[in-house]
């Protein structure tokens, strides 16, 4: 036998070796795809934010396709969109999606507040909060290099007057911006919120008040304005109690330092209604 | 003990000296393309570690019991690729079936080693070197470890320069490749470490 002829027929015979061991071997342990998950899966946006408290728009899809009782309105960003479509698909209720939108708990830009370091390392909240806790007086409040807006997927943020301020009607509600902030400034807030408390200091009143013009004292006039009970001083920072506030506002009036106020929290679900 | 001093010798050449990323310049695609987060980068090195030894205990015994008797030497890079190309899709099979969590941890990196010229490099160097089968085996293990070190070495140097801020001509693709050449003179200070240890 010719040396080409042998070349060609050990080759083509290891060829059909290994395809017959690959088509068996798919053939007897093929793992069976539920056809479910991909149809839900088809209908989620595919950001992969992990608004929804799973891994990703795979897990979600998986998880609402085995584990019975998963909620089909976990996908914020999607918001009722795609909770009706995942509903429709799943053959179950609609249930409503309560939108998010991100909200930064601090007012304390470079007018209000005092700066007294001079910052020049890596431009990064992260880095600067490690090293004296940014250039600021207050080291509780934002540090304004915009550690939020790069995380941001939507550039929702934008970084003012050395503070970070959120466009709710470009955010999704994926919450990524608040596992950035290393001083966890930013909280979601169902969009049907108004009053806020644009400060995140602990610190004594009277600390704040040689820090910072706009934070919060901690001298407890809103919780006695509040006629419902709604606010309460814990740390020496008001905390709202959105179950009982009827968003009457009369607080945000009464507050010395502005640091309660009328937030336009109306994201871009009910814009575009 | 001589065998064993050979192993350690064998073993200490392919992480240290004849680093495969950072002497031999192969690898580089996986090298520069997951390399940008440790996570990523180790489980890259683990799944080639664990893909170089399967190929080359697949492909020594075909080049000596098969290749080598018949005079088909010469067939030993299409073959090999036919062989490495075939078992790693095999395995990505079983890894499915019987071991989920393996096969998602190791991921897409799977069927993205199956053509990689570092994992056709080892199983032929080890030929072309002259290795008895457990040296080559040894040898596939440390070219995978070295592969790992390299990895993880410039997943770090990676994350370092993300924080940085070079003039906006040498962002991205370039930064990146200096940083590697960088990395890889670094690796020549390696170069006597096994003459000196060993002897010749």
């Amino acid at each position: 036998m010719s040396p080409i002829l042998l070349a060609i027929i050990s080759v083509t015979a290891i060829g059909l070796i290994c395809s017959a061991i690959l088509a068996v071997a798919s053939h007897f342990m093929k793992v069976p795809v539920n056809e479910l998950e991909v149809k839900v899966r088809e209908c989620l946006p595919g950001a992969n934010c992990g608004a929804c408290g799973f891994t990703g728009c795979d897990g979600y899809a998986k998880a609402l396709a085995e584990v019975e009782g998963t909620k089909t309105n976990l996908c914020v960003p999607g918001a009722d969109a795609v909770a009706q479509k995942i509903a429709d698909v799943m053959g179950v209720e609609f249930e409503d999606v309560i939108e998010q939108v991100a909200f930064v708990h601090c007012s304390g830009d470079c007018i209000n507040r005092k700066t007294i370091h001079d910052y020049r390392g890596i431009e990064s909240c992260r880095a600067a909060q490690m090293l004296y806790g940014g250039s600021r007086a207050c080291t509780m409040g934002c540090i304004g290099l915009g550690d939020c807006q790069k995380a941001c997927p939507q550039g929702a943020i934008c970084i003012e007057n050395g503070i970070a301020h959120v466009d709710p009607r470009k955010c999704i509600g994926c919450g990524l911006c608040a596992k950035t902030c290393p001083n966890h400034l930013i909280e979601l807030f169902p969009d049907t919120r108004r009053v806020v408390v644009v400060c995140s200091s602990h610190e004594k009143g009277a600390l704040v008040r040689a820090q910072c013009s706009a934070g919060c004292l901690g001298c407890g006039l809103c919780a006695r304005t509040c006629e419902h009970g709604a606010i309460s001083v814990v740390n020496n920072l008001a905390v709202i109690d959105y179950e009982k506030c009827v968003s009457c506002g009369k607080c945000k009036d009464k507050c010395p330092t502005h640091a309660i106020q009328f937030a336009d929290l109306s994201g871009r679900h009910r814009f575009n209604d | 003990m001589a065998e064993f001093k050979l192993l350690l010798k064998i073993i200490m050449t392919s992480v240290l000296v004849n680093n495969y990323v950072l002497s031999k310049f192969l690898g580089i695609c996986p090298f520069l393309g997951v390399s940008k987060k440790l996570d990523q980068a180790s489980g890259m090195g683990v799944a080639v570690i664990f893909v170089m030894l399967l190929a080359t205990a697949a492909t020594w015994p075909i080049q000596t019991y098969l290749l080598d008797p018949n005079g088909m030497g010469y067939l030993q890079t299409i073959v090999f690729i036919l062989v490495i190309a075939a078992l790693v899709q095999f395995v990505e099979i079983v890894l499915k079936k019987y071991l989920p969590s393996l096969h998602k941890s190791l991921g897409v990196y799977l069927p993205l080693i199956t053509t990689n010229c570092a994992v056709l490099g080892v199983t032929i160097n080890n030929i072309t070197d002259g290795y008895n089968f457990l040296q080559s085996m040894v040898s596939s293990l440390g070219c995978g470890l070295g592969f790992l070190l390299a990895m993880v070495i410039f997943a770090g140097v990676r994350e370092r320069m993300e924080e940085s801020d070079p003039p906006k001509a040498f962002r991205g693709i370039p930064i990146t490749l200096v940083a590697a050449s960088i990395v890889s003179m670094a690796f020549y200070g390696f170069g006597g470490i096994v003459t000196s240890l060993f002897g010749e």
